[in-house]
Formats: C-alpha cells, sequence, structure tokens
C-alpha cells in the first residue's frame, strides 16, 4: 500500500474514542510519558485532577510535599538523578505562586520539569476569583513554555508538547495551567500521541561539519589547549563521548559545578573545578591556555569573573545546543552549534590522539600549591574547631564517591563542590544558576525517587535547612531514605565570608540561631544525632550511612571559616586568592 | 531617526527586528519580557499578519548596538513558538508609519492654505464632518513629525502615529521557509546562522 492510500485509510477510518474527563486524560498522558512519580499538593482548582488521581493510585505515585516550592524542587531533583522529567502539581492562586522559584531554578540550571496548575473556571478568568493569579504571566519568564488549556479537549496534546518542550534540545521547566471547567469536561479521548516535531521549534541546530572541522584543526595545532565543560555533557547524556573525547585529546578539561561527575573525580585529565570558588589551576591557566574548549557551559560571571580579562589571549571553541548562548558571554572564534552527543564524536574522530605532558605537569604545579596552602588545612585540620572540608572528606571515604551528593546553597555548597569525589555522572544535584536557598533538602527527596538504588546525601547549611524545612514531614510521609547532613556554624556563612572580606566585617543580619535539629527531626519520626567533635564524626558518618531510613546528622563545624581559593567579585579568574 | 553622531559615538541605531511567530495568545509577552528584563526601551512595536495565514510577523523598533540586538534576536528567536528572527539596519528595508491628524474643519476650510501644506506633505482627507477633519500622513518618522509642526498652528486637535512596518528589500519571504519548517527534519535553509550567511546581505540565523 502505498504512503497516500494508507494515509487516506487512517483518516477515513474510524478512530476509537472513549468519553473520559479532562483530569483522566491528563493522567493517561502522564502514563504515556513514562511519569511514575508526582511531587504536589492538593487545593480546590486542582481538584478534579486529585479526585482521578484516587484511582491511579496503583499507576501514578504522588509524593504529598509540604510546601509547592518543595514540590519543584523535588521535581527538579527527580529529574537531575534519572534523567526524566520531572513532575509536580499546585492549585491555582498561592499553589501556583509558589511554584516560581523552582521554575526559575529549573530554568536557569535546564531541568526538564512539567508542572500542571490548577486554574479557576474559565468563565471566571480575570474576575478576581477565589484563589485566581495569572500564572501564565507570572510564570512566562521563569518557563521554556506554558500554556492554559481552557478545554479538555486540548489536555492530550498540549500535554505531549509540553514534555517534548521539557525535554528536548536544551531542557527547561514546562507550565500547563488547566481550569476546572477542562479538568471536568467529558470528551471523546482518541487516545495519546508524543509529540516528535513542533515547526517552529528547532530543539538542536544542524551540525555543520566546516565547524567541527575548523575546530579539530585548532585543537590539533595548540600547544596548551584547555576543556571546559558543563551540564551539557550530562544533558546530553554524552559522558561516554566525552570521555573519548578527553582522552584521545590528552587535553586538561576542568568543570563548572554543574558539570561535575561527567567524568570522575579522581580522572587523570579531570583538573578540577572552574570559578569563583573553583581550583587554583584551572582558574589561573584560563588566561594562558592557547586553545578554548567550552563544551554544553554557558560562561556564568561565577565561572568568567572579570570578562574583559577572561581568556583574551585564547582562541574560543564552543559547543552548545543552544544558539543563544554562542557569543553571549564570551565570543566564540568557532561555534560549534549543535548535540554534544553529536558533535563530539565527530571531532574525536578529526582530532590527533595526544599528550600535553608539560601543560598538564602545570596544573599540577598549581595544584601542589593549591593543596599546601589551602586544601590540605582544610581536609586535615588537627586541631580547633572542625572544617566542613574535613566532613566531606570523611564523607568520600566512607561512600567511596558513589553516592548522589544534594546540596544547597552557600559556604558548604562550594566546599561539597569542591571536595566530594563523584565517580558516575548525575551525582552532584545543586542549585548552581539561580542559588536557592532551600533547595537541598526536598531536591534530595526527588533525588532519591530518581535514583532508589544509591545513597542519597543532602548536605545542608543551617540556614538554607530552616527554609525548607518542613519537607521532613515528606520524608515521614514517604519513607524515603534520604541522610541529612547539616553543616552547623551558626551563620549564614557566605554572607558572612563576604562582609569579612568586603565589608569590613560588618555583620549585618547572618548571626543566624538555630533550633534543635536532632530534635526536630526526632519530631519528625527521623533519627538523628549531633556531633561536636571531631573523634566523634567518623562514627556518627558511619551510623547515617548504615542507617536504615532517613537520619539527620548536624555537625558543628567552625563559625568564621572562609572558603577559599576565590576570585573577588569584578576581578580576573587569574587574580583567584588562596588566601 | 538615529543620529549619526550618536551612532559613532555610542555604536547605537535603530534596527528593525523582524520575527514570524505562531499566532498564539501569549507570545506577544515572551517577547516583550526579552526587552524588558535587560531595559531596553522598544521604540515601536507592530504585529500583523504575515503573507502567510496563521504566521505572525513582529516588526519591532529599538535603538541599541549591532551586537545586543544580535543577542536580543537569539532570545526571540530561542522561544518556542518563534520560527524566525532577522534583524535589520534602515539601510535593509522601506518602511513607512502611518499618521492621523485631527483638526477643526472651520480653520481647514477657511484656510487654504493648509490644504497646500497637506499637499506638499502628501496627506490626504480621511474624513471631513462638520466639527472636524482627519488627515492621514504615510512615511518617515520626520514626514510625519513635520506636519505636526505644520497644523499645530491651525489647532490640532489629535494626532496618533502607527509604529513603523518594515519590508526586508533582500528577502524571498517566508512561504518556501515555512515549508522547510513543517518538516520534520528541516534543510540547512531553516539551520542557516549568520555564520553561515556571511556573504549575504541579510542578517538570518
Amino acid at each position: 500500500m502505498d504512503t497516500i492510500q494508507a494515509e487516506a485509510s487512517t483518516l477515513t477510518a474510524p478512530k476509537k474514542t472513549t468519553t473520559v474527563s479532562g483530569s483522566v486524560a491528563l493522567l493517561e498522558g502522564l502514563i504515556a510519558e513514562g511519569v511514575e512519580t508526582i511531587f504536589g499538593y492538593p487545593g480546590g482548582a486542582i481538584m478534579p485532577i486529585y479526585d482521578a488521581l484516587y484511582d491511579y493510585n496503583d499507576k501514578l505515585k504522588h509524593i504529598l510535599v509540604r510546601h509547592e516550592q518543595g514540590g519543584t524542587h523535588a521535581a527538579q531533583g527527580y529529574a537531575r538523578t534519572s534523567g526524566k522529567v520531572g513532575v509536580a502539581f499546585a492549585t491555582s492562586g498561592p499553589g501556583a505562586t509558589n511554584l516560581v522559584t523552582g521554575l526559575a531554578d529549573a530554568q536557569i540550571d535546564s531541568t526538564p520539569m512539567v508542572c500542571i496548575t490548577g486554574q479557576v473556571f474559565a468563565h471566571l478568568l480575570g474576575t478576581d476569583a477565589f484563589q485566581e493569579t495569572d500564572v501564565i504571566n507570572i510564570t512566562t519568564p521563569v518557563t521554556k513554555w506554558n500554556y492554559q488549556i481552557t478545554d479538555a479537549s486540548e489536555i492530550p496534546s498540549v500535554l505531549a508538547k509540553a514534555f517534548y518542550i521539557a525535554r528536548s534540545g536544551r531542557p527547561g521547566p514546562v507550565l500547563i495551567d488547566i481550569t476546572k471547567n477542562a479538568q471536568l469536561q467529558m470528551f471523546e479521548y482518541e487516545g495519546y500521541v508524543p509529540c516528535e516535531h513542533i515547526r517552529s521549534y528547532r530543539p538542536k541546530p544542524l551540525v555543520r561539519k566546516e565547524y567541527v572541522e575548523e575546530a579539530a584543526a585548532m585543537i590539533n595545532s595548540a600547544k596548551k589547549p584547555f576543556i571546559l565543560f558543563g551540564q551539557g555533557v550530562l544533558l546530553g547524556s554524552a559522558e561516554a563521548e566525552f570521555k573519548a573525547f578527553v582522552e584521545k585529546s590528552g587535553i586538561p578539561a576542568a568543570w563548572t559545578i554543574l558539570g561535575a561527575g561527567a567524568i570522575p573525580t579522581d580522572h587523570p585529565l579531570n583538573v578540577g573545578m572552574l570559578g569563583m570558588h573553583g581550583n587554583y589551576g584551572p582558574n589561573v591557566q584560563t588566561n594562558s591556555c592557547d586553545v578554548m574548549i567550552a563544551i554544553g557551559m554557558r560562561f556564568d560571571d561565577r565561572v568568567t569573573g572579570r570578562l574583559d580579562k577572561y581568556a583574551k589571549q585564547a582562541k574560543v571553541i564552543h559547543l552548545d545546543i543552544d544558539p543563544a548562548e554562542i557569543d553571549k558571554n564570551v565570543k566564540a572564534d568557532v561555534p560549534v552549534w549543535g548535540d554534544c552527543k553529536e558533535t563530539l564524536p565527530m571531532l574525536t574522530a578529526l582530532i590527533d590522539q595526544k599528550v600535553h605532558t608539560e601543560w598538564l605537569a602545570e596544573f599540577r604545579a598549581y595544584d601542589k600549591t593549591e593543596v599546601d596552602t589551602v586544601i590540605h588545612e582544610e581536609l586535615n585540620p588537627q586541631s580547633g574547631e572542625m572544617t566542613m572540608g574535613e566532613v566531606i572528606n570523611k564523607l568520600n571515604f566512607l561512600t567511596k564517591g558513589e553516592a548522589v551528593i544534594v546540596t544547597d546553597v552557600g559556604q558548604h555548597q562550594m566546599v561539597a563542590c569542591r571536595y566530594a569525589k563523584f565517580n558516575q555522572t548525575r551525582s552532584n544535584i545543586t542549585s548552581g544558576g539561580l542559588g536557592t536557598m532551600g533547595f537541598g533538602l526536598p531536591a534530595a527527596i526527588g533525588a532519591k525517587f530518581g535514583t532508589p538504588d544509591r545513597t542519597v546525601v543532602a548536605i545542608i547549611g543551617d540556614g538554607g535547612f530552616q527554609m525548607t524545612c518542613q519537607e521532613l514531614g515528606t520524608i515521614m510521609q514517604s519513607g524515603i531514605d534520604v541522610k541529612i547532613m547539616i553543616l552547623n556554624n551558626r551563620f549564614l556563612g557566605m554572607v558572612r565570608q563576604w562582609q569579612q572580606l568586603f565589608h569590613e566585617k560588618r555583620y549585618s543580619f547572618v548571626d543566624i540561631t538555630s533550633p534543635d535539629f536532632v530534635k526536630l527531626a526526632e519530631a519528625y519520626y527521623i533519627a538523628g544525632k549531633k556531633v561536636e567533635v571531631r573523634e566523634d564524626l567518623e562514627a556518627a558518618l558511619e551510623e547515617m550511612l548504615n542507617h536504615k531510613g532517613s537520619y539527620l546528622l548536624e555537625v558543628m563545624v567552625a563559625k568564621e571559616n572562609n572558603v577559599f581559593p576565590m576570585v573577588p567579585q569584578g576581578m580576573s579568574v587569574s587574580e583567584i586568592r588562596l588566601k | 531617526m538615529s543620529n549619526s553622531n550618536d551612532t559613532e559615538i555610542t555604536g547605537k541605531q535603530e534596527f528593525t527586528i523582524t520575527a514570524y511567530t505562531e499566532n498564539r495568545i501569549g507570545i506577544l509577552n515572551r517577547i516583550a519580557i526579552i526587552f524588558s528584563r535587560r531595559k531596553i526601551n522598544i521604540e515601536s512595536l507592530n504585529t500583523s499578519p504575515s503573507e502567510i495565514e496563521h504566521i505572525h510577523r513582529f516588526n519591532i523598533l529599538i535603538h541599541e548596538t549591532e551586537e545586543v540586538v544580535r543577542k536580543l534576536s537569539r532570545q526571540i528567536e530561542k522561544q518556542v513558538e518563534v520560527l524566525k528572527v532577522y534583524y535589520n539596519t534602515n539601510e535593509d528595508i522601506i518602511w513607512q508609519e502611518m499618521a492621523l491628524y485631527k483638526v477643526p474643519t472651520d480653520i481647514v476650510a477657511e484656510k487654504v492654505l493648509v490644504e497646500r501644506l497637506l499637499r506638499e506633505n502628501g496627506a490626504r482627507v480621511v474624513v471631513i464632518r462638520k466639527d472636524y477633519t482627519v488627515f492621514e500622513a504615510t512615511g518617515h518618522r520626520e514626514e510625519t513629525d513635520k506636519l505636526i509642526e505644520v497644523l499645530q498652528p491651525f489647532g490640532l486637535i489629535e494626532f496618533v502615529r502607527s509604529a513603523r512596518v518594515a519590508i526586508i528589500k533582500d528577502s524571498d519571504g517566508f512561504n518556501r521557509k515555512l515549508r522547510e519548517f513543517e518538516r520534520r527534519q528541516p534543510g540547512e535553509d531553516v539551520i542557516e546562522n549568520e555564520y553561515l550567511d556571511k556573504e549575504k546581505n541579510v542578517f538570518s540565523m
């Protein structure tokens, strides 16, 4: 049968339809998209969906969070460890506005997420109805795409579009707002058809061979080439392709915090972390390399420091799936647009097998300086208060770099990113771009649901923990196994550090008191312990890791420790301070 | 109009951004916030149907450096419902703005001078009522501006000017491109970018 006839016959054949509600069609669509876990919170305008969910309990696991923000961060954590699209539900009005932080976080960190919000009846739109808010316009700047559904028949196709947009190209969050009448409306459901093409949307630019060739020639003639890699490697599931590229080229590679783990921490060509609190060598060498190969990273200001003194001597090759990232912050000499899963193998095929012994030795020399002046003391203090670094170091020793590390935001985050060992990809879950305090605890819950077989350790400061600690309730009710480690320095440490270094020690509102965290955990039936002296640390960590179920470990660390090295704001990366 | 001195000092000049989009509620907001987020003023904005049914065309006029305009254009084109974005200097386009002027009929009728001035300025009468008359003029900014000055002494009651509409001189339209977009694997034509278009006069991404 030729195609025209085939098409004609499907057109004329009676379609099998069933009469279902919009809510049922939504849940069927989620199942068709492979969704297993939903993080959500019910409310008036989303009640028909929750009513339908009552009958889908065996197919869709719904995790009741304690605040919609927690729902979004959990969906993000889930997406980041599983590689799938995270899903969060919220009601209209305050439920929807509570999603904004998580959406913004997912937008800037390119996390695939679909949020479903209930909305007032369509006939009430614009009347200031109870719990009505203009969620579409509120979330426009923080979503990759959003859409309001007022008729049930739109649900299957819009949902399909939402998932396609969220996960394809440069991933991102999508929000669908569904009016209550559409959730209730019965309509003829023709089944779920996944979306594979939107004419106005091109998820990946076509790879242009000539640029790959130009890039390869540039790499082959480079004397001091340097690779910077970001989350794009993970998002493109291109870890193997990336490793092959790095190993064949023999080029030292440094990571942004979201790129951590794309190749193991201990890989001989992994030279460390970039940026404000990154490693010494990568920052200094940024301004001495001759060819810079940026892969799936976006030259965030925390990575580049002062732009007019950033890698001016280097030719820049930029591989990115998002054309808007090319030349946005750093001018690319060779733009290699496309999915790095496709471009990296093309590049690897064209480059020479090399070892850059002397160049690599320079990195090692900087490493030694950093170890001698900063790292050794941070990881192995012999006396005085405990440091965050030594806690992470002990944790590495016990987990052997196999755990998923989820962090919150602040000093502990930088220390964890600097010192945590990652043997596998999708192991460092942190709020990179937005720097969302309160991200850690709910993201850890989602991270564990995303990879139930792995140990998930949430490392959180005393400040950030108090922003979303109500999610202990989610842990309690869901019975999920998350290890929570609070590094308590009794300060909002990162702000305090800046106040010390740049504001003459005027400690303005950074002194934070905390409740008894162990008792708080206990109130939620979560086991816990507080460690105040070095001698107890290892045993306590072991107890936490061996405990069946969630566990909260509070570690009292030095009150006024600073994270170093540091590129002060407004300075060049090569002016990085070791103390 | 861009002032040549200004262009030399700040590198800023007038650019007309042409965006082809799906006709969908919300896309105007998505495009507008790309400018407002960066505190960039939109000098004029027009949305209209394009040569293709259901595809809308935005004309956005801003006064900026080319580098900024290029970045903005990419951010616009990145939006899911935007098909294509071009940006052009005034030299690359044919552009017009339309203005309406309401003046008291008695004065216009009395003073033949006004009629002559209108003719000189290429204006035409849209309606004549007993109490007022409405003129229309189409042209560049300085032309429609000049007519305000001309009519002011004769009791100009109301004035309004449309956004700029522009046709790109060196463009063969969007019909063929749209067919490419509708394919699952569009050809190079659609995936083209500025680096590939160096030889062409039209910027396109």
